[in-house]
């Protein structure tokens, strides 16, 4: 289906099954219980689970693929989320115009710097795209504030000139994120039992965004130019030598994933249309190396799963208080309830950080393949079983 | 590890026969068909704190969460009742908030606007929050109460200085406790003139945003039009840490007054650098070298340490005022924690209070009955003596403490003297002053 060989098919189905069915999935937990807290399925979470996603795909292409370790991509999504609200600003609020606008311009801007970058391999190159994504940052903060509003963040304001529409509605307060008419914010609410599920426009939007483009990389990564990218990561040199000039299929590659920055960048302001600087930190960008890695980097689904780890553990594991977790151990005794939760206190609420790094410490030394390698060994344990469990069976009896 | 994957994989079943359930005729509902963003249905209603909890505002946002702690313990009838038994308004009687049991969420905010939004979004969209409240930084503060605005809740801002959050950037839903930079400069400028004299060469370093750069205009107009001249004004990073690079040039600039429009950890780091360079003990155009710290706070004197002794700035309210209000908080607090109360627990307690209290008088969780029982509303009994909430702009009005770093202090507490109590007439200001204007409130916006 859709050029794709059969492995591939069923990889995109099982992740369009599971972003479009993703308010059931990620809401196990009935509202009233005590697990509730776990709950993933909002709006405003499932929006950042594909639009990282997007954004961590999109940087797989350039690491998975050459090898090459951009530390700088969270400038193109900066630059893409500062063009999205520009265009929101001065066109119209529909989210189309925004969301082209930041993948060309954030496209352009990888040209730019993968131009230069690109001149040097490995450490160096890590340290260039670092050294201007951090540049953008420090331009976005306080050099260029008429631009970007500084620490404040861009936001819309009541008098935006706004060509094609109307800069305030008619009662007064500024327009919303709309496509074609339809409004990013709405929510259609079902409550089901005990459930809640929430169906937000603005997280399909993303969604189908988020499926396109997974195909989009698919289509790359089973290519002839993504067979040749493959090769830059294998032996540059021995390209090289062969006669082939390896600089405009990395950069192309480069300007790719930059382009998915710019997209993801896009799509946040066109949830939320606010653009802040801190989205072009040296840390944002190590977030989406982190994505990469915890998930699996090179692989297709793994990106896409660290992003959502990584997100997860950021909104859900940061709200747990100790308000939450004397709630949870209130059956113990007093003594006991408060020692535990003087134990879990650091690994919750503002110790998130420290959980997650926990966590990717272990996935790195034991499954250095990330999620994906983790998935991978329990669905061989599985098959495993399956076929000596007969054998098992037999050997255990006699020693009875 | 694989325990998120798990779960979604062992939950498709569970979304499978939730899925089925979409054909079985099951009692939808739309959003929000009880007019307003979040009504509250049950027998609770939910709150949320949305403060910093990591960053250079880190200290401020713990001090904030324990009196929002502290005010939903007395709105539920908890504790000693504290403020409730001096406030004016005597519409809540601690049983919750229209009989509703109050309960509550927290965030961390980071001090970053994407962050703070996040955690808020999640707060409104997940917990039901029907106000949020908090903040320890204008720029989340102004990101936030725009975000409060466009989903129809009502934002209580917490530590907020900046004019923009109600100027510029004001909303309808949004509300103000705080005092400001042009309230801190108004009230400021008299006593640094009585002090250091008219004819001062002034360097400022200033926080690079929103906050920073009001303040400074603020403090720069009320010292200029009393004589005193602005040598230069660097702008410096939210996020640095170390300021002697920046300190260095003040020496060789001509200048005799150092105005740190820093806060938090930043006014921490910049004034040890500013007396480890020795500072104070120059002497400029025949003058004493001064350093100047138009918002001051408890927990920065602390910080601080010995280096604040003697030094002049601006704080919204201080635990060792003498009204019952003052003394009636200070003491549930003591009580509870151990301590008293900084200015930001303060005013977010007073806001978390005002809120409540607005929701029981217009007898409704919905904003634009809130925000009408919140507008021109008139107040005493918290703190600041008589206050009002001025309905042009959201922003509260009382009077304004000058304080200095005590030479002497008796407790790790007692840090900062009052010097003037600035009355309310002294630093009020038209709705259009040019420091404001710009910005419209907009309509009050209930959401869906």
């Amino acid at each position: 289906m859709f050029g794709l060989n059969k492995k591939d098919t069923s990889l995109l189905l099982v992740v369009a099954v599971l972003t479009l069915f993703a308010p059931f999935i990620l809401n196990p937990f009935p509202t009233e219980s005590g697990l509730a807290q776990f709950n993933a399925g909002y709006p405003d979470l499932m929006q950042r689970f594909v639009i990282f996603g997007i954004f961590a795909v999109g940087f797989n292409i350039l690491f998975g693929l050459t090898g090459y370790l951009s530390f700088g991509h969270a400038a193109f999504l900066g630059v893409g989320s500062y063009s999205a609200v520009w265009m929101f600003k001065l066109l119209s609020m529909n989210v189309i115009p925004a969301i082209i606008l930041s993948v060309i311009v954030a496209g352009l801007f990888a040209l730019l710097i993968g131009f230069v970058s690109l001149r040097r391999s490995g450490i160096y190159f890590s340290i260039l795209t670092l050294a201007f994504a951090q540049m953008s940052f420090n331009l976005a903060y306080s050099v260029l504030t008429p631009i970007t509003n500084g620490e404040t963040g861009l936001q819309l304001t009541l008098d935006d000139p706004r060509i094609l529409g109307v800069s305030a509605t008619a009662d007064g307060s500024i327009p919303v994120t709309s496509l074609f008419g339809l409004e990013m914010r709405s929510t259609y609410e079902m409550a089901v039992a005990g459930w809640n599920f929430q169906f937000s426009a603005g997280y399909y939007l993303c969604a189908i965004i988020m499926l396109v483009s997974f195909y989009i990389a698919v289509r790359i990564f089973r290519s002839p130019f993504g067979l040749m990218l493959r090769a830059v990561k294998c032996n540059q040199n021995r390209m090289r030598y062969t006669g082939l000039n390896t600089r405009p299929y990395t950069l192309a590659a480069f300007v790719i994933s930059g382009m998915y920055a710019g997209l993801a960048g896009g799509l946040m302001a066109s949830m939320d249309p606010l653009a802040g600087a801190e989205r072009m930190q040296w840390t944002a960008s190590g977030e989406v190396v982190l994505m990469t890695i915890l998930g699996g980097a090179g692989t297709l689904i793994g990106p896409v799963l660290g992003a959502g780890f990584i997100k997860y553990f950021e909104n859900i594991f940061s709200k747990i208080n100790d308000n939450v977790l004397h709630q949870w151990f209130g059956f113990l005794p007093d003594g006991i309830e408060d020692f535990v939760v003087f134990i879990i206190h650091p690994f919750i609420g503002k110790g998130w950080h420290l959980t997650l790094g926990i966590l990717f410490m272990l996935v790195v030394i034991y499954l250095p393949g990330g999620l994906v390698e983790g998935g991978q060994r329990i669905s061989r344990l599985f098959k495993k079983n399956k076929s000596s469990d007969d054998g098992a069976a037999a050997k255990t009896t006699p020693a009875e | 590890m694989s325990k998120m994957d798990v779960t979604r994989r062992g939950v498709l079943k569970t979304g499978a026969v939730a899925g089925g359930g979409l054909m079985l005729p099951t009692y939808l509902r739309a959003a929000g068909h009880e007019g307003f963003t979040n009504a509250p249905t049950g027998s609770t209603v939910t709150l949320g704190f949305n403060v910093p909890q990591t960053g250079p505002y880190a200290d401020e946002g713990a001090d904030e969460l324990r009196a929002y702690e502290l005010a939903v313990e007395h709105l539920n009838g908890g504790g000693d009742g504290g403020m409730l038994n001096t406030f004016s308004s005597k519409a809540l009687e601690g049983n919750g908030i229209l009989g509703k049991k109050v309960e509550y969420v927290t965030g961390d905010t980071q001090t970053k606007s994407d962050a703070a939004r996040a955690s808020a979004k999640s707060m409104i969209e997940k917990d039901g929050a029907v106000m949020i409240t908090g903040g320890s930084s204008s720029g989340v503060a102004v990101a936030v109460q725009g975000l409060c605005q466009e989903a129809g809740v009502i934002f209580m801002a917490g530590l907020t200085h900046s004019n923009d959050t109600t100027g510029k950037d004001k909303k309808a839903n949004g509300f103000r406790h705080f005092f400001n930079g042009y309230m801190s400069g108004a009230a400021l400028a008299p006593v640094l003139a009585d002090v250091y004299g008219t004819d001062r060469k002034a360097y400022h370093l200033t926080a690079d945003y929103t906050w920073g750069w009001t303040q400074q205009e603020s403090i720069a107009a009320a010292t200029e039009a009393l004589g005193w001249e602005t040598v230069n004004n660097v702008l410096t990073p939210l996020a640095a840490t170390d300021f002697s690079s920046y300190i260095a040039p003040v020496l060789n600039s001509g200048a005799d007054v150092l105005v740190l429009n820093h806060y938090g950890g930043n006014m921490v780091n910049s004034l040890t650098n500013a007396v480890q360079f020795g500072l104070r003990e120059k002497e400029i155009n025949g003058k004493n070298f001064e350093i100047v710290v138009p918002l001051f706070s408890r927990l920065m004197a602390r910080g601080a340490g010995a280096n604040i002794k003697g030094i002049l700035g601006s704080t919204n309210w201080h635990w060792s005022l003498q009204d019952e209000g003052t003394k009636t908080f200070v003491k549930s607090f003591g009580t509870k924690y151990g301590f008293p109360p900084s200015q930001a627990a303060h005013t977010c307690y007073v806001q978390t209070l005002l809120y409540a209290d607005a929701v029981a008088r217009a007898g409704s969780f919905n904003p634009c009955a809130v925000v009408e029982a919140l507008e021109g509303f008139e107040f005493d009994g918290l703190g600041n003596g008589p206050t009002l909430y001025r309905a042009e702009d959201h922003q509260c009005f009382k009077d304004v403490l000058v304080v200095r770093g005590k030479e002497n202090p008796t407790s790790e507490f007692d840090l900062l003297e009052v010097v003037q109590v600035t009355p309310r007439a002294q630093v009020e200001y038209a709705p259009d002053h040019p420091m404001f204007a710009g910005g419209a409130l907009g309509t009050c916006n209930p959401g869906a």
